[in-house]
């Protein structure tokens, strides 16, 4: 038996819809094997990983926490992605929001007032959108593939970080441990909710992604987008420029990225830390394209991902089954959307060697 | 043994693994296929390199294991881009964070094991010449595998039938296909052997560099060996000076942290990376010559009509 | 249909024939039960429009695809051809339309790859030379493939096909991308090829040459086989009615008056160039173009002397030297392709998918490709916020197929669920919906049906009695003499007046076209060898 594809007259919309879908539920059928492998019980795996933790509201609160960088990192990313601008090093964009933003708390400890925090999420945008910048300027200016230096920077980016807080600076009263000084309350993004611990974060994710979507889908600019990302010498003949694109492209998501970054630290974690992100600017590539690249999709894909981080420490501690398994499940859900996403654009049939009998589906 | 000596071997020990897995997918590169998930092949091969040659005991089966593991991983990515024609860019990715949430899991059994060396083997004669004997003709078996590996790549791109097939289709897959040559077998294969390459090269990590197995401890080699393929302009003996300069700049770096020099030690780590950049940029800078260079159907999909 | 199956006596002479050959793709039934039979040392022309099924039936000949059902019998006998080199055994060669080279790879190793038989380098390209140098083709089996011109190229394909002593050559629409002087030659080949006992199957839709060379033809239309017949019986207009299926009008014009009635210089290039910006791109140099009101300038050139350099550079895709192009009389070089729309000028481009069009967006969305920024006022709201306004886009989409007479299944649907012909009305129309006062079209019907493309050269022609000025780049000899009024000839990124499109003959046109042929591209050094020879 040997597959075939057959280009489909126009991309279908009935699986752009239900390829995500399709995708999870392989993913989940998958994870049930794995369980199987490791001894668990399935229905329970299952049950642990991706029920558990919507049963209770703190958990619940955890589940908002952590969706809201993956949501505002994919949203950027989804703007890269679309305009075939490869930016995988959001990670480190992330890193250097944080650490830009975090310089007013830790280098002004005493600053107070109004201003401080629209100052330290502007700074952490600013501090996004530069490391972005870069591997935008040399796919521009010296035709240097974007996927490796985003990449590179990444590494570069953390490394700083941990100089940072194991040097300059470290915490003076924190027993030298490598942490930077707790922030004081006038740095701390607040709390949303009386219920938990849910921060302004969330709200910029939602409300960021809305405003994205409405530009790609209704302005020219997110026609332009979409133009040079599916034909380039289309683009060109509009009169776009590609390169213009690129560096704006990479500035939004950097300056996303980066907006997450000191969300992150500012309300979640309130210092600075040789670790501060669990992998969130690598996993939000799967947010990205699990979401459809669009932005309401990815609010509800960040979700998704967001319970695989909290499913695998409630399997680790109910189960007792290693928390690694929730990077597996994001790798493996990456899988299934790419391959889910080729029924958007072909049919597939699954002919006999001899080729005569052929049954399609899809 | 001399402190040149002692430098110069730990250079080789740091290229091998680069070299393995640039070699492998310059292959891949060649026939069109561009597969960004050297670096989940490689920590594949890494894990699967230490666990079997714990199970066994012997680190050959190990090293062995490495490379058909990372083959067969690597067919997931064949897969994907070859028969259902996805994005080569982001399937690669994929398979980077599979592979790596993978060996996580894998090896968390492993953790603090002590590993088992691939031990030098000596080359009778050769190894007892002053200075060159000691560097060249008593290594591990995967030095010589890569060595030997780039000239049989060099032999097999520009002098045998199939190579010319596997370039041909690099160059124009429609053309392949209509004069029959099948163009998704050719580009299994080739995927494969860079499978199989970035397998060994992870085995190297975990059986000979740092005989340990430690998460993540590929630690951007794959990436490293991705920028190498463009360094080299698709061509195999630069592939091999591209792993020993980068080998040198990690090593350099390691020995300047070693010797306690001013500066602080992350921004000599950073270094490797910073390096891989600014290459980048210098090697990429002549667009035209970049063009000329590169297989004109990288990262491209195909779908014969039937 | 309806034929008399051949007779005992005539299986005999029978090379190859097909019974019943069918193949599908989708709902798509490209070749319906066709009965071909090629006789030993005939030339056989395979006639059709574009879409009729040629290449498919080609293709199963050639084992690159395999029929759904029908038999295909060789030499009497029934035979499968798994694949192309099954196709080489059997004795069957093919040169491609779009040729099946590989311009990374030097010329010996382009022949190398398709030789089923294991010989060295040396051999065959030794082997290649010497053939290629008894039928007056000469060849340098070092150059690299991606240096060659289009003339050459052909060449490779023909002699790599003559390596493997065929008894049957499918050539695929050769002329297309020949001078008529390079065509001659290649028709002696042929004729030569025929007087040694090789049958030839020769697809072409010029139908001069398939009357003067092709000892009989098949006809196509839809899939289906209409009918065979003895070409030197026919007319072209005969055979183009049976191609078609209906009498095919060419579009009237008087040259000579829109000549004389032809106003001001609306577009015009000073000493213009371009510099190559891709390793096979050509060099433009030295461009001196007038194109006046009212007027249609033809530019006639074979395939890769720079038509699409020109394009780029016209267009505004590429920017040139602020004075080097005028628009209007207005500097325009240093503008970008949407402000020399707000000009007045409008183009289309020669592909269709992936430059004139965005394959998987909606008509509409395409609409807004070329227009989002000259038609701004018509086609956004909210000023800065730049809100793209849906319903005026339909309504403006609406009103182009209309005028244009563009077939389409849902009201708005994707470019590439549209036929090529289809596909290219919408784009002229959308150019045409502005009635701008400078149009450049690139191979306005390339690749387009009879029908679609008769409609649109009477739309250019109606745009210029209007007054506009219009410059049309073509390959089609033909295209360009029924309705350019003036032609140059484009040649190694080099352009040359040829003169009034009344006073000028094809073979002229020709001489000024092989110019790359005979000068500048020969410099390469296969042919200065082949010349010391």
């Amino acid at each position: 038996m040997r597959i075939e594809l057959q280009r489909r007259d126009a991309p279908s919309r009935r699986m752009s819809l239900l390829s995500p879908l399709i995708a999870l539920a392989l993913t989940m059928l998958t994870g049930c094997i794995i369980f199987l492998v490791l001894g668990v019980d399935p229905i329970a795996g299952i049950y642990a990983f991706f029920v558990e933790p919507l049963t209770e509201t703190w958990s619940l609160h955890e589940l908002a926490i952590k969706a809201a960088p993956l949501i505002l990192i994919a949203i950027g990313l989804s703007i890269c992605f679309r305009s075939s601008n490869w930016n995988i090093g959001a990670e480190g964009q992330f890193i250097t929001g944080a650490i830009a933003g975090s310089a007013i708390p830790i280098l002004m400890p005493e600053a107070s007032g109004a201003w401080v925090l629209p100052a330290m999420l502007v700074l952490g945008m600013l501090g996004g959108a530069a490391w972005a910048a870069i591997p935008a300027f040399c796919k521009t200016r010296f035709n240097a593939n974007e996927i490796l230096t985003s990449l590179m920077l990444v590494y570069v980016a953390q490394l700083f970080l941990d100089w940072l807080v194991r040097g300059p600076w470290r915490n003076p009263e924190g027993f030298n441990f490598p942490e930077s000084r707790t922030f004081s309350a006038g740095q701390i993004l607040p709390e949303i909710l009386d219920s938990g611990r849910t921060h302004y974060g969330a709200v910029f994710a939602v409300v960021l992604a809305v405003i994205l979507w409405l530009s790609l889908t209704k302005t020219v600019k997110g026609f332009e987008i979409r133009v040079i990302g599916q034909a380039r010498r289309a683009g060109a003949f509009a009169g776009f420029d590609a390169n213009r694109l690129t560096i704006f492209a990479f500035l939004l998501s950097g300056a996303l990225a980066g907006l997450a970054g000191i969300s992150e630290v500012s309300g979640a974690i309130q210092q600075l830390r040789p670790s501060i992100s669990p992998g969130y600017g690598f996993t939000a590539i799967i947010v990205a394209f699990l979401g459809r690249l669009n932005p309401l999709g990815i609010i509800v894909a960040g979700t998704v991902l967001a319970l695989t981080y909290l499913g695998s420490e409630a399997a680790q501690i109910m189960l007792g089954i290693s928390d690694k398994i929730g990077r597996v499940f994001q790798g493996l859900l990456l899988f299934y959307v790419l391959s889910c996403d080729t029924l958007i654009h072909y049919r597939i049939r699954f002919a006999a060697i001899d080729r005569r009998p052929s049954k399609e589906i899809a | 043994m001399g402190i040149l000596e002692a430098v110069l071997l730990t250079i080789i020990t740091a290229a091998t693994p680069l070299l393995l897995a640039a070699i492998g997918e310059l292959v891949t590169e060649r026939s069109g296929v561009l597969n960004l998930g050297v670096e989940g092949m490689m920590i594949i091969g890494a894990i699967a390199g230490f666990a079997f040659a714990q199970m066994t005991g012997n680190p050959y089966l190990g090293t062995l294991a490495g490379a058909i593991l990372g083959a067969l991983f690597s067919l997931f990515f064949g897969f994907l881009v070859l028969t259902l024609v996805t994005n080569q860019y982001a399937t690669g990715l994929a398979l980077t964070i599979l592979g790596l949430g993978l060996s996580g899991l894998w090896g968390e059994a492993y953790i603090g094991v002590p590993g088992i060396k691939l031990q030098p083997v000596a080359i009778p004669l050769l190894s007892e010449i002053p200075f060159f004997g000691p560097l060249f003709f008593k290594q591990d078996i995967l030095f010589y595998i890569s060595i030997g590996l780039v000239c049989a790549v060099s032999y097999f791109l520009f002098r045998t039938n199939a190579g010319l097939k596997l370039r041909a289709v690099g160059d124009n897959h429609h053309s392949a296909h209509a004069l029959g040559v099948n163009v998704i077998a050719v580009r299994y294969m080739a995927v494969m052997f860079g499978g199989a390459c970035a397998g060994l090269a992870g085995a190297h990590l975990s059986l000979v560099y740092t005989p340990q197995w430690v998460e993540n401890m590929s630690a951007g080699r794959g990436w490293i060996a991705l920028a190498l393929v463009v360094f080299a302009s698709w061509r195999p003996y630069r592939v091999l000076s591209g792993a020993y300069l980068f080998g040198a700049v990690g090593i350099a770096q390691l020995h300047a942290q070693a010797l306690g020099i001013g500066i602080p030690s992350q921004f000599l780590s950073a270094l490797p990376y910073i390096a891989t950049v600014v290459v980048l940029v210098l090697i990429s800078r002549n667009r035209r010559l970049t063009l000329i260079n590169t297989p004109a159907t990288l990262g491209k999909g195909f779908v014969p009509d039937r | 249909m309806g034929r008399v199956l051949p007779t005992g006596q005539e299986d005999q002479e029978l090379l190859l024939s097909t019974r019943g050959l069918t193949k599908t793709f989708g709902d798509l039934v490209a070749n319906d039960a066709l009965d071909l039979d090629i006789r030993k040392g005939e030339i056989h022309a395979l006639l059709g429009e574009n879409g009729a099924g040629k290449s498919t039936l080609v293709k199963m000949l050639y084992g690159s695809l395999q029929p759904d059902s029908g038999s295909i019998i060789w030499r009497g006998k029934e035979t499968s051809i798994a694949n192309p080199a099954a196709a080489r055994h059997l004795g069957i060669g093919m040169v491609f339309q779009h040729f099946s080279l590989f311009e990374a790879l030097t010329v010996a190793d382009n022949i190398l790859i398709s030789t089923d038989n294991p010989v060295s380098r040396q051999r065959i390209a030794q082997d290649a030379e010497r053939l290629a140098q008894s039928y007056g083709l000469p060849l340098n089996t070092r150059s690299y493939v991606g240096d060659l011109s289009v003339g050459e190229r052909q060449r490779v394909e023909i002699v790599r096909c003559l390596l493997q002593n065929p008894q049957l050559i499918i050539l695929d629409e050769p002329t297309s991308v020949l001078t008529p002087q390079e065509a001659e030659g290649l028709f002696e080949t042929l004729l030569r090829l025929r007087a040694e006992g090789c049958s030839v199957l020769y697809i072409s839709h010029r139908l001069d040459e398939v009357k003067a060379l092709c000892d009989r033809a098949t006809v196509l239309r839809h899939g289906k086989m209409i009918g065979e017949c003895d070409p030197a019986e026919e007319t072209a207009a005969s055979l183009a009615a049976m191609m078609v299926g209906a009498q095919v009008e060419k579009v009237e014009r008087d040259h000579d008056g829109a000549l004389e009635a032809a106003g001001e210089v609306l577009l015009e290039l000073s000493d213009a160039g371009l510099e190559p910006e891709s390793p096979f791109a050509v060099r433009l140099r030295n461009l001196v173009l007038q194109v006046r009101s009212g007027e249609i300038v033809g530019i006639a050139g074979v395939a890769g002397n720079g038509q699409s350099e020109l394009f780029r550079l016209i267009s505004g895709e590429v920017s040139a030297p602020h004075d080097q192009i005028k628009i209007r009389g207005k500097q325009a070089g240093g503008l970008g392709v949407n402000g020399r729309r707000r000009l007045g000028a409008a183009f289309v481009p020669e592909e269709r998918l992936g430059h004139g069009a965005v394959p998987d967006m909606t008509l509409s969305e395409n609409l807004l490709l070329s227009r989002h920024a000259s038609d701004r006022v018509a086609f956004q709201r909210f000023g800065p916020l730049g809100v793209v306004w849906k319903s005026m886009l339909t309504e403006a989409m609406t009103r182009i197929c209309d005028a244009m007479d563009v077939r389409k299944s849902t009201a708005d649907p994707a470019a590439s669920a549209l036929s090529g012909g289809n596909l290219q009305k919408f784009i002229v129309g959308r150019e045409l919906d502005r009635q701008p006062s400078i149009l450049v079209v690139n191979q306005p019907t390339w690749g387009v049906d009879a029908g679609a493309a008769q409609h649109i050269r009477k739309a250019l022609v109606d745009l210029a009695k209007s007054g506009s000025a219009i410059l049309m780049i073509s390959q089609d000899l033909d295209e360009i003499f029924e309705i350019a009024d003036r032609i140059l000839v484009i040649d190694d990124g080099s352009l040359r007046e040829a003169g009034a499109a009344s006073k000028v003959t094809r073979e002229e046109v020709g001489m000024l076209m092989g110019g790359a042929t005979a000068g500048m591209r020969t410099s390469t050094p296969s042919s200065e060898e082949n010349h010391a020879h």
